[in-house]
């Protein structure tokens, strides 16, 4: 919760903390009870502007997002690269031997500095090729990441941080 | 019509069903927890996607109707898979504490490492200065911290 001596949030703020997640509560509740009806769109915007408000104390700060629309390339660049990503895993589950896999623990260093950022750049490499990224270093500037098949360590770095990470700072401060 | 709907739907269902069976593949073949945490996160993905696409199309084909259902379960599964895959991972380092990790270059991983505030308690030290290379190797000693001035 805001802090006693803190000026009064205005209205339009107190009512609306998070406007896009108003936006997102209320079309995840349409696309629940599959179809547009007036009802459902009140019950929809009712829990879109409760839910915010009640947990608003735990998150003061809208995250801020530079480039909405690289957002979309971004997602579908993900897209893409998680359905390769099936076709490489399956490939190496059937028909590799296990002795010839490059199996390891890389650090990547983080460039991203925003929790939002972070957690996405860490749901993403979970997602595709080959890796799954386990910890963050206590001071947020390193992220520990198992690769599944990597020959080379500093390519499987470099390829991460030049095809996701260089993007999301586009989209996140 | 109708037959060219049900060898779609049948086709997606199969394509689906064969990368679930693979991922459940993988998680026999596989030597170890970490390799294994690989094949449910990732062939399984697909499997998924492709009963729910076969479920869209069926719905569309069949009633006419455009079911969004699906899309919301890929939804929640794209939230929820990366999440448990990283809870399992840090379960696994409480339990089997790797010696092999390798060590970023100022405070250890947040699994292991104290809190800031203990960290500060437990030290009169000064932090050591950033370096340009957040990533130590795994061999060399953590920087020795400066003479404070």
């Amino acid at each position: 919760m805001a802090h006693p001596s803190a000026p009064r949030p205005t209205l339009l703020r107190r009512w609306f903390p998070h406007p896009l997640l108003s936006l997102t509560l209320t079309l995840i509740w349409l696309l629940l009870i599959n179809g547009v009806s007036v009802g459902g769109l009140l019950v929809g915007l009712t829990l879109g502007i409760a839910i915010p408000r009640l947990t608003g104390g735990f998150w003061p700060d809208r995250p801020g997002i530079r480039n909405y629309r690289r957002i979309f390339s971004y997602l579908l660049l993900v897209m893409w690269d998680i359905a390769v990503a099936n076709l490489q895993v399956a490939r190496i589950i059937l028909f590799r031997p296990l002795a010839s896999l490059h199996t390891r623990w890389v650090c990547v260093p983080l460039a991203l500095t925003s929790p939002e950022g972070i957690a996405v750049f860490a749901g993403t490499i979970t997602m595709t090729p080959g890796t799954v990224s386990c910890d963050l270093a206590a001071d947020g500037k390193s992220l520990l990441v198992h690769c599944l098949d990597a020959p080379d360590p500093e390519a499987a770095v470099r390829d991460m941080k030049e095809r996701y990470e260089s993007r999301l700072l586009e989209i996140f401060p | 019509m109708a037959w060219f709907n049900e060898l779609l739907v049948s086709a997606l269902i199969v394509i689906g069903a064969s990368f679930a069976l693979v991922g459940s593949w993988g998680l026999v073949r596989l030597p170890d927890l970490m390799s294994r945490l690989h094949a449910p996160t990732k062939a399984t993905t697909l499997g998924v996607g492709g009963a729910l696409v076969a479920s869209m199309v069926y719905f569309l084909a069949g009633n006419g109707t455009l079911s969004v259902h699906e899309l919301l379960i890929t939804l929640f599964l794209f939230l929820t898979a990366p999440l448990t895959a990283h809870f399992l991972a840090k379960a696994w380092m409480h339990s089997q504490r790797p010696g092999d990790l390798p060590q970023p270059a100022q405070r250890g991983w947040s699994t292991f490492d104290a809190g800031e505030a203990e960290r500060e308690a437990a030290s009169d030290q000064p932090r050591p200065p950033p370096l340009s290379d957040a990533c130590g190797s795994s061999a060399s000693p953590p920087p020795a911290s400066p003479s404070s001035p």
